[in-house]
């Protein structure tokens, strides 16, 4: 698989970064360079193997039905960017 | 547009249906999930996506999840995992949410349809899935910035994916009506519309009748009642014949529904352009669900509409008018349910429920469950009419009036207090049928020469003296009597 341009704008528009002429040529130099050091995993056969979607044996882990809020709005509003009294603020969103 | 162009088109719609969940916590940490707090006090550092925490499945949720799929027939997927569906947006602070693509935990299955115009239709599921809700965007007149509410963030939703499988908008109506009914009944979310915590997006395209292959479909969003969900279909229906007929091509996008002016509109095609890029979600471990813990889960499973239908119907022996009417609501199925044990008069049970009962609840905008009467006070009520005691309209009008305002006592005591017990001795009621007799001498001839309408005025005159209390059936045999032999 090769990166171009055209994969860095798409890529760019989901994440809503936006890169100059300079920038972009860095990114597709740099995303290349990733995906051709995790091709070498392409050289393994995998032919009949399930794929490996958990690192644990662990499962059925699950909590009970229990409500506790254990943050105020005040904290959780702490470090965003920008609030008011009640809500988050974020930059225009257009629906 | 002419009849004969519209029929030429068949229309094919697939609806996707969420449901909140109606659990204490959320699905994946212990915020409260509930309806209208201030905003931003049910979080978490879960919720805000603060680095480094990890999500925990909510068992009950996953419970609700297996007994909807139960309650439709779907077949349970014992291994489930979770996926990540990638999106950038400030609803969901994480980017992505937590969903289930490739392994739902409900497959197959089908939804049972029957129209008010009387189409029965058996409507396929594809699926039902876990994900998790996303937040609030309030976008306020006069404010630049976009505010963000939280407290939805998380809040656990199943997603009941059906085939293609409908063919007219009243259908997907009548569809809504019955998952509404179901989750309410299994208890597992409020199935309120207009509160957002039932939503649903019709997949709507049209192709001329006998054709094998689809149209292309629009995914419509944002229709707040079920009545809209119809109305939706019906404009989007004309408006895809109407671009065919005039060589247009439909393009696969996302519409929104306004229901004011009662069209769809496109929604600029770079906002819906997106790309999910699934993948498992690597911080829930798998989900397995074993024989135990679903057994346990079929064992709880309440009777369902269609069981007490055929209940009402065939061991009752109720018309289905009436079978219909009481399953809709499940309190008053199982309320009419408990009358039953105590009286065989069935019919007689569901007379009073649909009407004394249902306009009792509805005067005092009252549930089921806020009723005074104990069922085995109906039975009571009913049993006094069966044995001739109180009259039918006694029973169903004063008698269950006075019943509510006193739901201690008796039926027979409230009776004899209000003086409604009928006489059906023959002590009390022929000296009265003697009395009449004696002052219409004329009125009586008449009737022995053949004008025997005149029974009608006798009857009148006993009930008047008696104020009511006779029993009709045997005054009227025993005024025939006392006139032929007169």
């Amino acid at each position: 698989m090769k990166i171009d341009k055209s994969t860095i704008e798409k890529i760019a528009h989901l994440s809503r970064l936006y890169f100059d002429e300079n920038g972009e040529e860095k990114m597709l130099k740099s995303m290349n360079e990733i995906i051709e050091w995790v091709d070498k995993l392409s050289e393994v056969d995998t032919d009949g193997v399930e794929p490996l979607t958990h690192m644990t044996m662990e499962q059925d882990i699950m909590r009970e039905d229990v409500p506790h809020n254990a943050l105020t709005r005040e904290e959780g509003m702490k470090n965003a960017p920008d609030h008011d009294d009640e809500y988050f603020k974020v930059p225009k969103v257009l629906d | 547009m002419e009849k004969a162009i519209i029929d030429k088109y068949e229309l094919v719609v697939g609806l996707e249906i969420h449901a909140q969940l109606a659990t204490k916590s959320k699905a994946f940490c212990d915020d409260a999930n509930s309806f209208g707090e201030e905003p931003n006090t049910n979080i978490s550092v879960i919720t805000l996506a603060h680095p480094g925490t990890l999500p925990k499945s909510n068992k009950v949720a996953v419970e609700y999840s297996i007994k909807m799929g139960l309650a439709c027939g779907c077949e349970i997927n014992r291994y489930n995992i979770y996926d990540r569906k990638n999106y950038f947006y400030p609803d969901l602070p994480k980017g992505f949410q937590i969903t289930q693509e490739k392994h739902p935990i409900c497959i197959g299955g089908k939804i049972d349809v029957k129209t008010k115009s009387g189409i029965k239709s058996s409507i396929r599921l594809n699926r039902i899935h876990m994900e998790e809700d996303a937040g609030k965007s309030i976008h306020k007149e006069g404010e630049k910035d976009t505010l963000i509410d939280l407290n939805r963030a998380g809040v656990p939703l199943i997603e009941i994916v059906t085939e293609p499988d409908l063919r007219h908008s009243e259908e997907a109506y009548s569809c809504l009506m019955e998952v509404r009914r179901l989750v309410r009944y299994l208890g597992v979310c409020d199935g309120n519309m207009e509160e957002g915590s039932m939503r649903c997006d019709a997949n709507i395209s049209i192709r001329l009748k006998g054709a094998k292959d689809y149209g292309v479909k629009v995914e419509i969003k944002n229709m707040n009642s079920m009545r809209n969900v119809q109305k939706a279909i019906d404009y989007e229906k004309i408006r895809q014949i109407e671009m065919i007929e005039n060589n247009e091509e439909i393009i696969s996008e996302t519409r929104t529904f306004d229901a004011q002016t009662g069209k769809t509109y496109g929604m600029r095609s770079k906002e819906a352009l997106n790309d999910y890029r699934y993948f498992p979600e690597p911080d829930l471990p798998p989900l397995i669900i074993s024989d135990e813990w679903l057994n346990n889960i079929k064992a709880d499973m309440p009777q369902l509409p269609k069981e007490l239908f055929q209940k009402f119907t065939s061991k009752y022996n109720l018309p289905e008018y009436d079978a219909n009417v009481l399953v809709d609501s499940q309190d008053i199925a199982l309320y009419f349910d408990q009358i039953c044990d105590h009286s065989k008069n069935y019919k007689a049970a569901s007379n009073l429920v649909m009407t004394s009962i249902k306009s009792y609840l509805n005067d005092k905008g009252i549930e089921m469950q806020d009723f005074p009467l104990a069922p085995a006070k109906i039975a009571e009520i009913i049993a006094l009419v069966d044995s001739n005691k109180v009259s039918n309209t006694a029973a169903s009008g004063k008698l269950f009036k006075a019943m509510t305002a006193s739901p201690e006592k008796s039926a027979l005591a409230v009776a004899q207090e209000l003086n409604l017990i009928q006489e059906s001795g023959n002590d009390f009621i022929l000296p009265l049928i003697q009395e009449v007799i004696e002052k219409n001498p004329d009125k009586v001839k008449a009737y022995q020469k053949g004008k025997k309408g005149l029974i009608g005025m006798f009857m009148g005159e006993v009930m008047k003296l008696s104020k009511g209390k006779v029993d009709p059936k045997k005054t009227n045999k025993l005024i025939q009597e006392a006139l032929e032999k007169a």
